[in-house]
């Protein structure tokens, strides 16, 4: 009862809960970063150095007029923000954020499951996250909305390749598709050195699956004026916000995870807090990365894939089976 | 067009060919904009300066005894090329004039500065302040007492 129900009910609540307040302070963290990046100092108004800025924002958000379009298929276009969102929060449930813990002599790992074919898991719903945006921009009966949502699909099928290839050759030093595992292996010497070019194929293709700066392709602001989300408002508008952030919290995550180490770290902090600072770094980096980089054209996002990350990825796979294979 | 006037901006560029450098290059001057101060103003809160020519809201001189150094001679009026300025003037037996009412519409007003420069007794003057604002138009019609300290009707936010 207690091991099957209860346990479990407290996890979620507080993976929920505490993933969701990081996802929204993602959002402040990014706009003072951001700011700062940009010689200006981001929210400043709303509590001390805008603090309360992501509350606000939420509840100006619900207050929102909620416009459907006359062109839109309807059903589609309330489905697809909360496909969106669904499958982000699903992808919470497999990440390992610390050692396993005893509270009341009990021993509780701090992940809420861990299937063995984890990182399968994450891959898979992380593409399926994308029919959110796909299904979004296709419903709102707006060219630049559908655009966006051919775009993103094209992102998706591309950068998941060399996503997947640079996983696997983590799961081949490894030996497990276990998250947990990885992160155990990982207890001497973190992946990061041992797969530098899978842990860059990887940065650049989660970037690129985030819809982020470099690659936004789905919500180019200045050629398609928003892309897949530009008929959405009110709350429906802050889910699809929302399940991008999440989604940056996971990718950082499982760089953290599958590269840096996960909870390991040395001994003078518990696993959690090293395992939350790897993950707000990756963070870092990505904002960072935003705040350099300008959108690339859409036809050398392609090339970049297909004729630079994948050789490489596969190259990396082969080169890592050979050494395997030899030592 | 001689071929001179033509600048090949792409031919000799040193980073051309290159890929790699130039991206970390961008990420360490980014960084370096990360740790310095922003160059932007909290605006209500904090301003910048105005020039000591700035030509804002009026303000009506005292003189050391507290009273208006006006009197009344309607020389602004006259000048004002928008005609905001409408004075009525009261005069006691043996006593010096003085205006029974002092009226600017600033929505009328273009501050050109000549009632500045008509003014005998340098009894008006163009101060720094430029944001103020109101509900209603007719807020704008500032008696006496507005023009009195025209200082505190600059916006400083809530």
């Amino acid at each position: 009862m207690v091991e099957y129900l209860i346990i479990p009910v407290i996890k979620l609540i507080v993976i929920f809960s505490v993933f969701l307040l990081i996802a929204a302070y993602t959002t402040y963290m990014e706009r003072k970063v951001l700011g700062h990046m940009q010689l200006r100092y981001g929210p400043m108004r709303v509590g001390f150095h805008g603090l309360l800025q992501p509350i606000a924002d939420g509840i100006k958000n619900l207050f929102k007029e909620d416009l459907i379009p006359e062109n839109a298929d309807k059903t589609v276009f309330v489905l697809a923000p909360a496909i969106s969102i669904a499958v982000a929060i699903i992808l919470l449930s497999v990440i390992p954020f610390g050692p396993p813990i005893k509270i009341l002599g009990r021993e509780i790992n701090l992940y809420l499951a861990n299937p063995s074919i984890g990182i399968l898991f994450i891959l898979g719903f992380s593409t399926l996250g994308s029919y959110g945006n796909i299904l979004g921009g296709w419903s709102s009966g707006n060219k630049y909305g559908y655009m966006g949502g051919l775009r993103g699909s094209a992102m998706i099928i591309s950068y998941e390749i060399s996503m997947a290839f640079a996983v696997i050759s983590i799961i081949m030093i490894t030996g497990s598709f276990s998250i947990v595992d990885m992160v155990n292996a990982q207890a001497g010497v973190w992946n990061i050195f041992k797969q530098p070019i899978a842990f860059l194929v990887f940065l650049i293709s989660g970037i690129a699956e985030l819809n982020r700066t470099p690659f936004d392709m789905p919500e180019a602001e200045s050629e398609l004026c928003c892309g897949y989300n530009v008929e959405y408002s009110s709350m429906k508008f802050a889910l699809f916000f929302l399940a991008e952030y999440i989604h940056m919290i996971v990718f950082a995550s499982l760089v953290a995870t599958l590269f840096l180490g996960g909870w390991h770290g040395p001994a003078f902090v518990p696993g959690v807090v090293w395992f939350f600072l790897k993950m707000f770094a990756v963070i870092f980096l990505c904002i960072w990365v935003r705040a350099t980089f300008p959108r690339l054209r859409y036809d050398k996002v392609m090339k970049l894939e297909w004729k630079f990350l994948l050789p490489v990825a596969l190259l990396n796979i082969l080169v890592t089976g050979l050494v395997m294979a030899l030592l | 067009m001689k071929e001179t006037d033509v600048i090949h901006v792409s031919k000799d560029r040193p980073e051309k060919g290159k890929y790699v450098k130039p991206l970390f290059k961008g990420l360490s001057f980014i960084f370096k904009n990360f740790l310095t101060k922003p160059v932007t103003l909290q605006y209500p809160t904090e301003k910048t300066q105005r020039s000591q020519r700035w030509r804002g809201l009026h303000r009506l001189e005292v003189d050391e005894k507290g009273e208006l150094k006006c009197v009344a001679c309607g020389l602004c009026a006259r000048i004002c090329p928008s005609e905001a300025i409408t004075i009525v003037p009261y005069e006691e037996e043996g006593k010096t004039r003085y205006p029974k009412k002092f009226v600017i519409n600033e929505l009328r007003c273009i501050f050109c500065g000549f009632c500045q420069e008509a003014c005998p007794k340098g009894a008006i003057t163009l101060t720094g302040v430029y944001d103020y604002i109101d509900y209603n138009r007719t807020d704008f019609i500032f008696d006496i007492e507005k023009l009195k300290t025209p200082e505190k009707l600059s916006f400083k936010g809530k």
